[in-house]
């Protein structure tokens, strides 16, 4: 399994770590933690899964060339930053009201915002080559 | 990779693009009010990435990878993955832009026939998920 592959993973894997434990906290029945909730299904939706399909698909689709059977290795590794940097801005910025943190909760939901779509777009760009016949 | 996998798992990727490009407009929006119309694109945002996208990706995988028949049809019946993969879009479109649309019990229409695609679909691979080792005729 590619050392990429396997960051994708693991961190798939603590993602959903985080996710459940967010969401047991939102359960409790005096806990007040409804602006969690954006954030405990992106965590779930794009940390989790998404993250873990991107690791997998990354290792397994076929051959993008054969120089490079997986693509741009340093496309992969930004990917895989864009997409937990992105999720970890929205993480901690978006619970918090708009008047909070003044422009810096502002700038780093764009932030957010940019570095997610641009790991989807990365992926998808890479894997769309990839996704042929023999 | 079969032909219908890679109709299902490139299109599951253009929804992936569009979903995502949904949803951080929204998330913007979040940040810098640009306007409240962008809230329109929610459900659009959830149906594509959940149906569009993971769903569909792994539609077209499992018709990939799965234990295939020793028979002249490996994957099955085709033609009836084809119907679910018609089916199963064409839901998705109804149910993810039914806010858009001035008519009633369009997502109803729409998330029927999401069930009724992935039923097909079920019925179509079900048979190819079978042990090692067990007989591998249709």
């Amino acid at each position: 399994m590619p050392s990429v592959t396997r960051w994708f993973v693991k961190t798939s894997f603590l993602h959903l770590v985080l996710a459940l434990v967010l969401g047991i906290l939102q359960s409790l029945p005096y806990g007040r933690m409804a602006a969690w909730f954006p954030s405990y299904l992106h965590l779930l939706v794009f940390g989790w899964l998404t993250q873990l399909i991107f690791g997998i698909a990354i290792w397994m689709l076929p051959k993008f060339s054969n120089q490079r059977p997986r693509g741009y290795e340093w496309l992969n590794w930004f990917t895989y930053g864009s997409l937990n940097l992105g999720l970890g801005l929205r993480f901690a910025f978006e619970p918090f009201p708009m008047t909070a943190w003044g422009s810096w909760r502002a700038m780093a939901l764009i932030g957010s915002a940019f570095l997610q779509w641009l790991a989807c777009l990365i992926f998808v760009a890479q894997a769309w080559v990839r996704v042929r016949g023999r | 990779m079969p032909h219908l996998s890679r109709w299902m798992v490139r299109l599951s990727l253009f929804y992936l693009a569009l979903g995502a490009t949904f949803g951080a407009l929204m998330l913007v929006n979040k940040a810098v009010i640009l306007d409240a119309r962008l809230w329109w694109l929610l459900n659009a945002h959830v149906e594509l990435m959940f149906f569009g996208w993971m769903t569909q990706f792994a539609m077209g995988i499992a018709f990939w990878i799965l234990p295939r028949f020793a028979t002249k049809t490996p994957r099955g019946n085709e033609g009836l993955i084809w119907l679910a993969f018609g089916l199963f879009n064409f839901g998705i479109g109804l149910s993810g832009f039914s806010s858009w649309m001035p008519f009633e019990y369009v997502a109803t229409g729409g998330k029927g026939l999401l069930l009724f695609a992935w039923l097909i679909f079920l019925w179509g691979v079900w048979r190819r998920i079978y042990p090692f080792g067990a007989s591998r005729k249709n």
